[in-house]
This record gives structure tokens, sequence and C-alpha cells, in this order.
């Protein structure tokens, strides 16, 4: 009977993390930031039907960057986890958190136990009452778990456009301007100007009545681009 | 609580009785009822739905009763669903509040599963489902009964569905009415009804129809001017829906009460 070939688990593991950034690494960049009313999303995305961005209850959002087909199925398991949540107790316990957490544990384990590990990057954003912060965790591929202040990138050139940030943000900006330093960021990194059908961004609104989720159509894109 | 990442569909409903059917009641948790006097439970009553010019009212009583006692005096009858549509809901009030949470659930998965909201016509299927998967519990006393009204963005109209207990689902031309009063309620409305009634009219005949209901059907509770109770009103429009205010229905009650005085 032949032995299997012996592999340290850290060499296992270096290995898995330098395929999943690799993977996450060609795709492009999605910035999260927070600003007045909430928090916003940018994504450089020629796609107009597949989305990065998208809803997951009252006050929450997610967000992935890497691989499409990994990160939708993460997405959906997180649509039904907050409304089973909300179904079996209520409304307001559904919090960022758990979910956030939850994602952890789940591509944590997918990352020691799976022969290939996901090749996602995702953030979970909730916004809460007036007067009450903002909260952005990233999970990375390994489950890792980071509480982000102020504004975080994933995806592609995440470090460049981070950068681009860094010394322009402010957490009370109004939408606009919170927009147009975003996409400016994302605009100077992949050095092309981006037409507002070839930008996804969403925010979560605590102004809004209920549902504080909201896609932003591309007139409205167009409308805050530019002035 | 774990992530499901292997689950396919976007039904919430399915999803549920695929993976926490304990979360669902299903006739079989109950036990056989073996002779003595039957349990009672609380039932609401009175619902109805009527066309309106570029839309559709839709309105309830706020009675709850549980044999011959008032079990409530402040049920809520009918609910937003969505931004465009409202159910109505008459019944064992346990299976209905489950019935209506579920639904609404379900919608707003789909939308967020989609990204896309769900066809009105879709959406009236969807309950048609689920009042058929409560068949086993109708035959037990159990029964659910629904009105669905909203707004078809595709036909440009407000539209209304009624159900049976097998979960059969009949778009309605006009209007229509059920429960303990609906008889009552149903009759004032086809004296008053005309195509393209202004939506104030509309709306007050509403409350006329579940006022006449409360005089003949003791289940079916008035507007109660001391307590300041009065039906919920909704009024679904193209981009709108109104939950109207206790005022403003409470001016309609008034002036029906006073036009029956002067009689």
């Amino acid at each position: 009977m032949a032995l299997p070939y012996y592999v340290s688990p850290e060499q296992i593991m270096q290995d898995k993390a330098e395929y999943a950034k690799k993977g996450i690494a060609k795709g492009r960049s999605l910035v999260v930031l927070e600003y007045g009313d909430g928090v916003l999303f940018v994504a450089d995305n020629p796609s107009s039907s597949l989305n990065k961005i998208s809803e997951i209850y009252d006050n929450i959002a997610f967000a992935g960057a890497g691989k499409y087909s990994e990160f939708e199925n993460l997405r959906k398991a997180g649509i039904r986890h907050a409304d089973l949540k909300g179904y079996m107790y209520s409304r307001e316990d559904v919090t960022a958190k758990s979910l956030a957490n939850s994602y952890s544990q789940s591509i944590g384990t997918i990352f020691s136990q799976e022969v290939k590990p996901l090749e996602v990057e995702i953030l979970v954003a909730g916004v809460s009452e007036e007067g009450k912060g903002n909260e952005i965790y990233r999970i990375d591929f390994d489950g890792s778990i980071n509480v982000e202040k102020g504004f975080t990138v994933i995806g592609g050139k995440f470090e460049e456009v981070k950068n681009e940030i860094k010394n322009r943000f402010s957490a009370d900006q109004p939408l606009k301007k919170a927009f147009q330093m975003a996409l400016g960021a994302l605009e100077a990194v992949s050095s092309q100007k981006l037409p507002p059908s070839g930008v996804e961004a969403a925010v979560l609104d605590r102004k809004r009545q209920g549902r504080k989720f909201k896609r932003l159509s591309v007139a409205e894109i167009t409308e805050i681009s530019t002035g | 609580m774990s992530l499901e990442l292997d689950q396919q569909g976007s039904s919430f409903f399915q999803f549920l009785s695929r993976n926490y059917p304990q979360l669902l009641s299903r006739s079989e948790a109950f036990p056989e009822h073996g002779g003595g006097p039957s349990p009672t439970f609380p039932h609401g009553t009175t619902i109805l739905a009527l066309k309106c010019e570029r839309g559709v009212v839709i309105a309830g009583d706020r009675r709850a009763t549980e044999g011959h006692q008032i079990a409530d005096r402040t049920m809520k009858k009918i609910f937003k669903t969505d931004e465009s549509s409202a159910v109505g809901i008459s019944g064992a009030a346990g299976p209905c509040m489950e019935l209506v949470k579920l639904f609404k659930t379900e919608i707003e998965h789909y939308e967020k599963l989609e990204g896309a909201a769900l066809s009105l016509e879709g959406k009236a299927n969807k309950l048609g489902e689920m009042v058929r998967a409560n068949l086993a519990m109708a035959f037990q006393g159990l029964v659910v009964i629904p009105i669905f009204a909203g707004y078809d963005y595709k036909k440009d109209e407000g539209r209304i569905f009624k159900y049976d207990i097998t979960g059969g689902r009949y778009e309605e031309a006009e209007y229509y009415s059920t429960g303990s009063g609906g008889k009552d309620a149903k009759n004032t409305i086809k004296k008053l009804y005309r195509k393209g009634l202004p939506e104030e009219e509309a709306m007050k005949i509403a409350v006329e129809a579940l006022y006449d209901a409360a005089e003949e059907d003791s289940a079916t509770g008035g507007p109660d001017l001391i307590r300041g109770i009065f039906p919920i009103v909704t009024l679904i429009r193209k981009n709108e829906m109104v939950e109207v205010t206790d005022d403003r229905v409470r001016g309609m009650a008034e002036s029906i009460v006073e036009s029956k005085r002067e009689r």
C-alpha cells in the first residue's frame, strides 16, 4: 500500500491562502464607506444584472468580491439566515453582527476542510437608528472577520484604492461627496473613466422608512456623479 | 443557527417546509379531538375589498370572537404585504396571523433573492398555495380565508383575489366580502357600487358596509365611537399605499351614524 505524501498543515493552509488571494486579485474593487445618512457601497461593475451589492434585511446589506458564483451563494444563504431568524424571533433580532459571525464560521470551515477554498471577500454592513453608529464587517476567504471603521475596500486592487481614499475620507459627508470620492478612487486606480452604467452603487440610508437598502439607478448615479 | 449553503429555490415557504417543518403548524401536530366540548379559539370576521378609480380599497372590522365572547376589540385584519398589495384575513385568528407573517416574508424573500419583485399574479398564486397547505387544519375547524388586493403594474389596474379553503383562487372584477358578516357587507356594497368610484366614496362605502355587517352580525364589530376603535381601511393605488388614519375613518363613521339618526 502506498503511503500518502505527508504535507504539513502549515503548507496546506499557505497554499490555499495563496490560491484564494490569486483568485480575488483578478476581480475589480468595491468600496464601502460611511456617509452622513448611513453606509454607501460603490463597485466597479460593468454588468447591470450580476450584482455585487445586495439587500439582506431591513437594515443590513451585503457586498462580495471575487468569484461571482461563490459570493452569490453566500448572499442567498445570508438572506435565508436573516429571514428565518426574523420569522422565528422578531425583525429587530436580526443583526449584522450575528450574520457576520455566521459567515465567518461557514467560510472558515470551508477554508479548513474543503480542498478548494472560496475565492471571495465579503462585507456585511448595518445601519442603526439615528444617533447610533454603523457597523461594517469584512470577512476574508479564510473566515477571518474584521470590524471596519469609516471605510474599506475589497477585491482586486484594494490596497491602492484604500490609499486613494485614506486622506480624503470623512464619515459625515453628504451622499454626493462620498460617492464622488469613492468613484474617483476607483477611477484613479483603474486609470479609466467609469461610465454611470459601469458603476454599481447602493446605500443603507437610515432616513428611509422601513427597509433601509436602496439600489441607485443609472439615472441617480449620473446625477450624483456630476457637479 | 448556521447558514444553509446548499439550498436552491427562492421560496421561503418551501425552505421552511423542507428544513424547519416544526415552524409551520401542521394538522398532524394537533391531537385528535375526542368528544367533549370543542376547544374554542379566537376568530376574526368581516373583511372586504372593492375597486375604485385607479386602485382598490381593502378594509376590515376590528372584532375577534371566541364562541359567544368577544376575544379582542382591536384586532387588525388588514395587512400591508409590500408597497403595492395588502391582504385581509378571516377565520381562526392564530393560523391567520401565521399565514400573513409567512406570506409577507415569502414576498420579501423572493424579491431579495431574485432581485425583482413577484408579479401581482405570482403573489396571488403563492397565497393560494399557502391556503391549500392549511387544508387539513381547515377540516379540523381552523379555517383561514384571505382576500388579496393589490395594484397590478402590468395591467395598470387594481385587482382583487378571493380564496376558498382548498386554495382555489378566483379573481373578482368589482368587489368582494367574506367572513361572518361578509354577506351583509356585500349587500351594502352591491347597492352602492359603480364602476370608477372616486377613492373617497369607495372608502366610505367600505366603512358603511362594515357598519351594516356589524348591525346584522354579532361577530362583526362596528365603529366604536366611545373607545375610538375604527375599521382598518387601506387604499392601494399606483405608487401609493395609504393606511387611512383613524381620524379620517372616524369622520366617515360619524357621518354614517348621523345619517341613520335623522331617519
